[in-house]
């Protein structure tokens, strides 16, 4: 008795399921249908984008000639317009010349802002490295110190301004929202009351009006000849404003927070600012990072309303460019895509940093 | 003129007809009278809902009574924040859901009270919180944060924690009932443990066998009241009221 071999039936070779073409197969034609989806979308790509790429890139005009770009009009864009008004649009009615100033000290603040978003910097010394930080920009973008000359508020614009005016209002509004959220859970009812109705009050008027009451309104109220800088009358606006929404946010991670922990941290001993501190807050905003991040968001865009109470920000120093050039006035959609463009970086930055900090923040949650 | 006499004049824990209601009419204490000597262990038990949970919050001000006086080893407890702040460094507390902080580490968990509270140098309260993790055996785990511990692990690091500022006196508020079956045992053990070295224990269970072997007395409440309190053999053996017996055949019923 032996063993007889008995050779298998040959079978086929394995399907590919690796690589590129069994990747679109089972993605772009896996049934009826995706195969149609697939079909009009590559129709759709085929009629608009050899157009779109026409217009923005093969006939386009790349230098400031209004003349080369009055005659590519409607058939090419104009990014030469951007490159004649880019001083403009980046730094508002900024003194030309001095306006390595407004660079250096956003530059500054960016550093700073990017900095502060790293867990080592967490620790007392932030404060006063803001301090120090805001201390530097006003001096550069305001002078009459050290030899710079002076330049008023009203002058100042453009990019430096609206990322003053976000990540000011940001870094105030993020803590006065944390008092008000425990206010509002405060078991004092003088301190719940206020906190509510601020809320409430805020949340029940649009930005533009706040701006416009920071703006014209408040002045009326003030005693003879004090006057507080129109800026810091928006910002401290916005502030307001931003704190309300982020406020209620905030509350919605406290109440996600058992009430064990705060008996914990009381049977230990810690008072109510340590527990706060130390217990519930740590947890709650860690909680709510989308929602908060949600806020920064809309803050950094919402700095653009400032323009009606005549402050140039970014999208109002393009405005401002074009729209008295009457050469040029008829390319500002380029300038508006311009800006569009930087606007999305910062906004794509904070959502993707957004996501970082969660999951840094959530560490410990995973086994 | 006994050891006895002596530490009953001289209670750490007195409760003074202390009444308490939830809202307005849900009488959750009802006239509390009760002294704890130091060093006395003792075992609360009763239905849910008879208030010995609330009794035991009462003693580091967890739950405020409205009516009646406690006093914490020589500290009345009222509104005055010091005086809270002062009895809590006394007491140390273990609860049902541990109750541990997600967010840090095991021994930041130990050391947060000593260095917040006691304002202990880091170093020191770091060694201490040592101590106290391989006392309830589970200094090995020091560096991980309570979601990846077991249920018996985490209850244990929480009586760590609890002992981390030496208090005098430890509650225990149904310290097992969260726990899965081959988990209690662990738990009771350091606790048993903990009860020789002569530490002022009150504990809230159900665990007859753990009573047997610690507690100098068990106390019986129902509806607000403490209906009986005796030693554990003449309480398990020969009960008085029908309500300690009914409970009792509940309970060791099967």
């Amino acid at each position: 008795m032996s063993a007889t071999f008995d050779p298998i039936a040959p079978r086929p070779a394995p399907v590919r399921t690796e690589g590129f073409v069994p990747w679109v197969r089972r993605n772009l034609f896996g049934d009826i249908k995706s195969t149609i989806t697939t079909v009009v979308i590559a129709l759709l790509a085929v009629l608009y984008l050899p157009p779109l790429i026409n217009w923005a890139f093969v006939q386009a005009v790349y230098q400031p000639d209004a003349e080369a770009c009055q005659a590519a009009r409607g058939s090419g864009a104009c990014w030469g317009a951007i490159v004649e008004k880019y001083r403009l649009v980046i730094f508002g009615r900024y003194p030309f010349d001095d306006q390595w100033r407004p660079l250096l000290a956003t530059a500054l603040m960016l550093g700073l802002l990017v900095a502060s978003c790293t867990r080592p910097l967490w620790n007392k010394w932030l404060v006063v490295r803001w301090l120090v930080v805001l201390g530097a920009f006003l001096v550069l973008m305001g002078g009459g110190w050290f030899g710079l000359e002076e330049v008023s508020t009203d002058q100042w614009g453009g990019l430096p301004l609206t990322i003053m005016l976000a990540s000011l209002s940001i870094v105030f509004a993020f803590p006065l929202a944390v008092l008000v959220a425990l206010g509002r859970r405060s078991h004092l009812p003088a301190i719940r009351t206020f906190c509510t109705l601020y809320v409430e009050l805020i949340r029940g008027v649009p930005l533009i009006s706040v701006l416009f009451m920071a703006s014209f309104m408040f002045p009326l109220f003030m005693p003879q000849g004090m006057t507080i800088d129109v800026l810091v009358r928006v910002l401290v606006g916005i502030t307001l404003f931003a704190a309300a929404y982020m406020a209620e946010v905030i509350r919605g991670g406290l109440q996600a927070i058992p009430k064990g922990q705060v008996e914990a941290a009381q049977s230990l001993g810690l008072s109510y600012w340590q527990t706060q501190r130390k217990i519930v807050l740590p947890q709650a905003l860690a909680l709510v990072v989308p929602g908060i991040m949600n806020n920064f968001i809309s803050i950094f865009k919402d700095t653009s309303l400032v323009t009606i109470v005549s402050l140039y920000e970014l999208t109002g120093s393009t405005g401002l460019a074009f729209n008295s050039d009457a050469d040029w006035r008829p390319f500002k959609i380029e300038a508006y895509l311009f800006i569009t463009a930087i606007y999305f970086v910062f906004c794509f930055a904070m959502s993707r940093y957004s996501l970082w900090i969660e999951k840094q923040l959530n560490r410990s949650r995973t086994r | 003129m006994s050891a006895v006499a002596q530490t009953a004049a001289d209670p750490i824990i007195r409760f003074d007809k202390v009444n308490k209601w939830y809202g307005n009419n849900f009488h959750v204490l009802r006239d509390i009278n009760l002294n704890v000597a130091r060093g006395e262990r003792i075992v609360i038990c009763g239905p849910s809902g008879s208030g010995k949970s609330t009794l035991i919050r009462c003693v580091n001000r967890l739950e405020e009574h409205q009516e009646g006086h406690i006093v914490v080893d020589g500290t009345e407890l009222t509104d005055d924040i010091k005086a809270i702040d002062k009895v809590r460094r006394e007491v140390g507390m273990v609860f049902q859901q541990f109750n541990l902080f997600p967010h840090l580490t095991v021994l930041e968990n130990l050391t947060l009270s000593p260095m917040w509270v006691g304002k202990m140098p880091k170093k020191d309260a770091e060694e201490r919180a040592m101590q106290q993790l391989t006392r309830v055996r589970i200094a090995e785990q020091a560096g991980k944060y309570p979601l990846q511990l077991s249920g018996g692990q985490q209850q244990r690091v929480a009586i760590a924690r609890a002992l981390c500022l030496t208090p005098k006196i430890m509650l225990f508020d149904e310290p097992t009932s969260a726990l899965d079956p081959e988990m209690i045992k662990e738990v009771l053990d350091v606790m048993i443990e903990l009860a020789k070295g002569g530490i002022t224990m009150l504990c809230v269970t159900h665990e007859m066998g753990f009573a047997k072997a610690v507690a100098n007395r068990v106390i019986f409440m129902d509806q607000g009241q403490i209906v009986e309190q005796n030693t554990p053999e003449e309480f398990f053996n020969n009960p008085k009221s029908e309500r300690t017996k009914d409970f009792l055949s509940k309970i060791l019923g099967h």
